[in-house]
């Protein structure tokens, strides 16, 4: 059996692939081959031992569905691919396009749909907190600057000011937000959301939902060390029934169907959970997971199958990651392959 | 008094609180204090306790040991009475 896996950029900003497919072959019942899919030519799971028999080239999200099914048409002809399991959100839409088509060419997934990433997109979660009685960051969506001034007899500064796909800014002036409105919006276009400040702590919940509205798994756990990107570079997994109900909440509400992550703020002001994002993807550190006992990359794969995956609950708490940084060793003439053939 | 549930207390002075993931070193005094709450001792217990095993004045004692607990529930060791 063969199973392509893209995020394969394990760098500062690491994306969820290698943890991924490191997370499959350590799954005592996994006997099968992994086909690494890569945007770049120096993506360092490319390069890394073990971890897939074979990589390939594939476009960028922003070429659209069409090059990318052209692609993996090839990919498939070479290696008979049975399941692609996408790591990336923004590959995620290209991906649901095309799902029919892989579907008829044998190739299975198990991707959220169209609905789930529309009621998680930043411009629309308040919403979907409000409906379903979820604690969330009271927020504002903009498309002139002008709102602003209504919105400050709500909000007191700081306040957080966010582009509609990625950064976020803590203002504590007109004249902040005012710069930072201009930059993200020339950045990622409009809207822009503007939303409340909360202090406390961050925590970050990994699961997978089934599709109709079983949570299979989750697991949480807490940064110990960020970087100046704001990833974790170390953490711990922690047990909170509250924090592991209330992603069973949002998982059955949004009838999540496959991997996400969580990113949640205990607040405090009143101890609560807030629910600040929602990511359409499992995270970097999901190989954690497995380590605590619950293997999510694994049922995701299950999943795909259209094998029956049972709910489990229990997981180890304590159990820690630290990443590590380290060079690895190869060739200019295995650079070439990549660069000029597109696989390696 | 209890403490937390999910804080796991190690001989060696360690405590993990696996709800937060706040992990603290405590000093010798507060391994015993801590260690008597585990042992569900009461407040004038563990008072009485402290100024039996250390050389202190009894008030200083009391006055420590209140800012002691205090400590704990700000950094949400104890369970809710």
């Amino acid at each position: 059996m063969k199973i392509a896996v893209t995020g394969l950029n394990n760098t500062d900003n690491p994306g969820p692939g290698v943890p991924f497919i490191r997370s499959l072959l350590s799954h005592p019942d996994f006997d099968g081959e992994i086909i690494g899919l890569h945007y770049e030519n120096l993506e360092p799971g490319i390069y890394m031992e073990g971890i897939k028999s074979k990589s390939y080239m594939i476009p960028y999200p922003s070429q659209g569905p069409e090059s990318l099914l052209e692609r993996l048409r090839y990919i498939h002809s070479k290696e008979n691919l049975n399941v692609i399991i996408p790591t990336l959100d923004s590959e995620l839409y290209n991906f649901i396009h095309i799902s029919d088509e892989l579907n008829s060419l044998g190739i299975k997934t198990f991707l959220p749909t169209i609905d789930n990433l529309e009621k998680r997109s930043k411009d629309k979660l308040f919403e979907f907190c409000q409906e379903n009685e979820i604690n969330s960051p009271k927020t504002f969506v903009i498309n002139s600057l002008n709102q602003v001034n209504e919105i400050l007899k709500e909000l007191k500064f700081p306040i957080v000011v966010k582009g509609i796909f990625y950064e976020a800014y803590v203002c504590h002036t007109l004249d902040e937000v005012s710069n930072n409105f201009y930059k993200l919006a020339s950045k990622w276009g409009l809207p822009i959301i503007i939303q409340e400040y909360l202090s406390g702590d961050e925590v970050n919940v990994a699961a997978v939902g089934d599709g109709e509205g079983n949570t299979i798994g989750a697991v949480a756990m807490r940064k110990l060390f960020i970087t100046d990107k704001g990833k974790g570079w170390a953490g711990v997994t922690i047990g909170d029934e509250n924090l592991i109900n209330l992603t069973h909440k949002v998982i059955s509400a949004l009838k999540w169907r496959g991997g996400l992550e969580l990113e949640i703020l205990k607040s405090r002001k009143d101890n609560k959970y807030y629910l600040l994002e929602i990511n359409s993807r499992l995270p970097a550190w999901v190989y954690l997971t497995q380590a605590a006992g619950q293997n999510l990359s694994y049922f995701l794969f299950q999943l795909a199958l259209g094998e029956k995956v049972e709910p489990v609950r229990d997981y180890e708490i304590g159990k820690m990651f630290v990443r590590c940084s380290i060079d690895l060793i190869s060739d200019i003439k295995t650079y070439e392959k990549i660069a000029v053939y597109g696989e390696l | 008094m209890k403490l937390n549930k999910n804080l796991a207390l190690s001989e060696s002075g360690f405590a993990f609180n696996g709800s937060t993931g706040d992990s603290f070193i405590l000093n010798e005094t507060a391994l015993f204090i801590l260690s008597k709450i585990k042992s569900n001792l009461s407040k004038e217990e563990i008072l009485n306790s402290l100024i039996e095993e250390y050389d202190v004045n009894p008030i200083t004692a009391e006055k420590d040991l209140l800012d002691f607990f205090n400590q704990l529930k700000i950094f949400d060791l104890l369970e809710d009475e």
